[in-house]
């Protein structure tokens, strides 16, 4: 089965519907008001077919990592539901949360601050073992150390303490801390924005080989979108809290449906020279705005090239677009078409 | 063997899964460090000095065959009724009012001082600890509870609460270990509660809670170790205001009753005695002295051997200023 | 406009935190079986007539709460009752006793703010140099003396001698600055010394410490390339940024100030409102007690809302929280 069927055939490990999350801000002072709110996340869909690879791609402050952390249970969601392998696990209590904890697991993006610098390599690793209980104390090391072996660490490293080892390195040691109780989905949030070139490789290999040998299922987040080509079956982008292309990789990817992705695209740095002259360049104006007080209608309107007045009023539904397949959506009122050159964008008003 | 195992002098422990290698703990670069200072070395000694004679003041006074609260009228008193100087009749400090034997009850004072300075900061420490892990930890209304019962402490004068509370209950040693306990760990919880707080929002907290650790695991595994540094150096710190919180309440006469020797009593004795026994007036005062300067320098070298770069910073920038005000 | 509304509440704050600590005053004294109080008040030799007596006089049978009343009214009304020995109004107790008080912590608080300050400062501009290391040594041991200690040593060490040999100018006892400020200066200048030594080193510890980071800031730099004289950069921007937790220390010290007062008028034989207090103490003389604890309470609100001000003065931040 190829990974693209794998992923039509629907067997959806995990299914996000409509999540929502909001950020209140206070004033300061003992007694809060609350005068508005940050719109981290605002209505994101999206499913999970089992050991396949989701990417989701979006600039800082597109809210991915924020979407991360409430699948994960970290931060509870404002509304919307939450499905892992059919069950709802919105906002559990951490009691009842407790038993999915140990089938979805995080890999998170700073190798210098997701290890506790005061605890020991192996107790780090070991340590869901002896949170769930589920190997006994004597046994621990041994396990803790296959895993080493397992990530590409040396073993005989088991005492020493996160310092002493290198950015990549430590990637290994969070990998290895996510694999123990051997989940089935795996978020990876910015795994390897944080290393050398060099080293992404390295650790990319180690995930992909890990998803063929245990049959994990990835949430990988990134903005870098070679590297998101590279590890994904379905891709999903995001802008300001909301999702506004989604679909397999390939379509998105060679033929980008909303003017946001096509933009990504064409700013995305490639290998090969002559590709890189023939593509154009779209240049996005503007900042992206404040989560707080966002734009109304498609939030990306007053940066598109092709915004129109309908684009601040109305916000677009993700659908099925004439001429795609069937899983490639797109939130745009007026997507780009195929072969259609867009222009340097100049910064509209709002409707 | 790559480079990083050679530069390492590595400690291979046996082991039944094979040969494993010890990493430099923080505890162990921070020792090698105050090793090298000589002043919180020499601080240390004294205080070990001081803990012996502590320890070993019965022996002392069996030795010199002088308890501590036997006075000796005729030996111990001139013959106007005065303290006698040091080295007459075997009293190798001299005498206090009643004719006993200083030095001996110089001794039995290092007990007092000692016991009550380290038993009352090891209550206000873990009291402190876990006050300051909780309110931080959890914040919202627990926090804010804590935190203002914390400051409430921290602003009262505490002085007078002691004054109150011996007269009501009347002064004793479990009083004034309380009363100096109560005290002291408000100091403490405000400084770990300022550190969880921002210990909290570390990424590694944030993984051990996908893991599914609950908060007390979280607290006691991840943040504690984190914690223990600055909380040495401040236990080390705050052991010399409980000697001096005591000596003071037993001055007023709040705290340890006569006959049982304090410094803080000896030197209320000794008011009457600066003209005619100076040795009565210097001895206690110098005990003091000399227990609180100790701790208070180990304190700050085991402070500066946790941190070296503050120092290595400062020196760099007035080279560079130096350098560059040519 | 915001200032009298941050003013307003903490006056209002000051005034919960007074009634509170009456309050726990009174209840921490009286909320005990009468015969316990009653005996304690009447003495240790006290027969039951005796104690019978002082129950009825003080009405100590009455229900807890009545009590209660009667102590708040009478408070409201600035009485705050008799001494047991001497009959004397606490008032006027109080009234006496504070000139030497007065006298102890004005000079003391001022020299060692003067002296914590100046030495900080001279150590952080000649960082490592003779002074500096000379300067933190006498910190250090600054810092470890207890003030009774400071206080006898200072007896023994400078009054004894000075006075063996006629010197009479540095007294014991307290003569007050209507007596001349020679005589004052004599008898405060050890008292003043006392006090001021111990808090001395913790403030040029701090001036140090804080104005040793401030002057490595980039905008001191700045400061200086525009060619304001060092005096100015140190001064106007070194020494302003280090305020701040100067001020908040005061504000602490000023409140366990009250410590290390009492201690210093006992061992200088000052007849202050500490001395009295502990006077009281021995004797279980209650009214004085609670009108001592009363006092110095008020005395706490008031310095924090006062080193409030200050700071927020100082930092216009604090005034919108």
């Amino acid at each position: 089965m190829t990974e693209q069927a794998a992923a039509d055939s629907r067997d959806v490990l995990l299914r996000v519907d409509n999540l929502v999350k909001y950020f209140p801000v206070r004033t300061a002072g003992f007694i809060q008001r609350t005068v508005g709110h940050v719109q981290a996340v605002d209505g994101v869909s999206l499913t999970i077919a089992r050991g396949t690879t989701l990417g989701l791609v979006g600039e800082t402050g597109s809210g991915k990592s924020t979407l991360a952390r409430c699948i994960a249970g970290l931060i509870p969601a404002t509304s919307g539901k939450v499905f892992f392998d059919g069950k709802d696990i919105t906002n559990l209590p951490r009691r009842r949360m407790a038993p999915f904890r140990r089938d979805i697991q995080m890999i998170f993006q700073d190798p210098y601050g997701s290890l506790n610098p005061r605890r020991r390599v192996g107790a780090i690793i070991g340590d869901p073992f002896a949170v769930h209980k589920t190997v006994p104390a004597g046994e621990r090391k041994r396990k803790v150390q296959d895993l080493m072996e397992r990530v590409g660490l040396n073993p005989e490293h088991y005492n020493r303490f996160p310092a002493e080892f290198s950015g990549g390195q430590r990637q290994r040691i969070g990998v290895a801390r996510a694999l123990a109780l051997q989940p089935k989905l795996i978020i990876c949030d910015e795994p390897v924005s944080a290393l050398d070139v060099s080293i992404q490789a390295q650790v990319l290999n180690l995930l992909a080989d890990l998803q063929q040998d245990y049959g994990l299922t990835y949430l990988f987040i990134a903005h870098d979108l070679e590297v998101v080509r590279h590890v994904s079956v379905s891709v999903n982008v995001m802008y300001l809290g909301r999702i506004c292309e989604a679909g397999p990789k390939n379509p998105v990817y060679e033929t980008p449906r909303h003017p946001y992705t096509a933009a990504l695209l064409s700013a995305a740095a490639s290998a090969d020279p002559e590709a890189a002259a023939a593509r154009q360049r779209i240049i996005l104006t503007g900042d992206i705005p404040s989560p707080i007080d966002p734009p109304s209608g498609c939030r990306f309107h007053p940066r598109c090239p092709k915004a129109q007045e309908l684009c601040g009023i109305e916000e677009p539904p993700l659908e099925g677009k004439a001429g795609d397949a069937a899983t490639h959506l797109t939130a745009c009122h007026f997507p780009v078409a195929a072969g259609e050159k867009l222009a340097t964008a100049g910064r509209r008003e709002q409707a | 063997m790559s480079i990083t195992e050679l530069n390492w002098q590595a400690q291979t422990v046996e082991d039944l899964a094979g040969r494993t290698i010890e990493g430099r703990s923080q505890w162990q670069l921070t020792w090698r460090r105050l090793r090298r200072d000589k002043v919180s070395m020499a601080s240390l000694a004294v205080i070990i000095a001081m803990i012996l004679l502590a320890i070993f003041a019965p022996a002392f006074a069996s030795l010199v065959h002088h308890p501590a609260n036997t006075a000796y009228p005729i030996a111990g008193e001139s013959a106007a009724g005065q303290p006698v100087a040091p080295g007459t009749n075997g009293f190798w400090l001299g005498t206090d009012d009643t004719g006993r034997d200083l030095m001996v009850r110089v001794f039995y004072g290092a007990r007092i001082s000692l016991f009550v300075g380290i038993v009352t900061t090891a209550i206000a420490t873990v009291a402190g600890v876990a006050i300051g892990l909780i309110a931080g930890y959890f914040g919202g209304i627990v926090d804010t509870i804590l935190a203002r019962f914390t400051d409430a402490v921290l602003a009262f004068p505490y002085v007078v609460l002691a004054l109150a509370l011996a007269v009501v209950f009347g002064p004793s040693l479990t009083i004034i270990i309380a009363v100096i306990s109560f005290f002291s760990w408000a100091g403490i919880a405000r400084i770990v509660r300022g550190q969880t707080l921002s210990l909290k929002e570390k990424e590694y907290i944030e993984a051990a809670r996908s893991i599914g650790a609950g908060p007390f695991r979280i607290m006691f595994v991840d943040i504690l170790p984190n914690l223990l540094a600055p909380v040495l150096v401040l236990a080390t710190l705050y052991i010399p205001s409980a000697v001096v919180f005591e000596s003071t309440l037993s001055f007023l006469g709040l705290g340890i009753q006569p006959p049982t020797a304090s410094w803080g009593n000896m030197l209320a004795a000794a008011q009457n005695f600066y003209q005619t026994a100076w040795w009565f007036v210097l001895f206690p005062a110098l005990a003091l002295l000399i227990t609180t300067l100790a701790f208070n320098l180990l304190g700050d070298g085991i402070r500066d051997a946790m941190d070296p770069t503050t120092e290595r910073l400062l020196a760099a920038r007035r080279k560079a200023r130096r350098g560059g005000a040519q | 406009m915001s200032f009298l509304w941050f003013l307003i509440r903490r006056v209002l704050t000051g005034i919960v935190v007074l009634w509170v600590v009456a309050t726990g005053t009174f209840f921490l004294f009286f909320a005990r079986p009468v015969q316990t109080v009653a005996h304690q008040l009447a003495g240790r030799t006290a027969t039951p007539e005796v104690i019978q007596s002082v129950i009825n006089q003080l009405g100590l049978n009455q229900p807890i709460m009545t009590q209660y009343w009667r102590f708040l009214d009478r408070l409201l009304h600035g009485n705050l009752g008799y001494s047991f020995f001497t009959q004397q109004s606490v008032n006027t107790m109080i009234k006496q006793d504070l000139p030497p008080t007065a006298s102890l912590v004005i000079g003391g608080v001022i020299l060692w703010l003067i002296a914590g300050l100046g030495v900080g400062i001279i150590s952080a501009t000649r960082a490592r140099s003779l002074f500096d290391r000379a300067s933190t040594v006498a910190v250090l041991i600054g810092l470890s003396m207890p003030v009774f200690v400071v206080g006898s040593l200072l007896l023994l060490a400078v009054y004894v001698p000075l006075n063996q040999h006629g010197f009479t100018w540095v007294q014991a006892g307290y003569a007050g600055p209507s007596q001349g400020l020679g005589v004052w200066t004599g008898h405060m200048l050890l008292p003043w010394i006392s006090l001021a030594v111990v808090q001395a080193a913790v403030y040029t510890r701090l001036m140090r410490g804080q104005l040793l980071t401030t002057l490595g800031e980039d905008y001191i730099r700045t400061a200086r390339a525009k060619g304001l004289s060092e005096r100015r950069v140190i001064f106007r921007h070194g020494v302003r940024a280090a305020l701040t937790p100067v001020v908040s220390q005061l504000g602490i010290d000023v409140g366990q100030l009250l410590g290390g007062v009492v201690v210093i008028e006992v061992v200088f034989g000052l007849q202050g409102l500490g001395q009295v207090a502990v006077n009281a103490i021995t004797q279980d003389d209650l009214p004085v007690i609670i009108g001592f604890v009363l006092v110095a309470a008020a005395f706490v609100v008031v310095a924090n809302i006062v080193v409030d001000m200050v700071y927020a003065i100082l930092d216009p931040r604090v005034r919108i929280a």
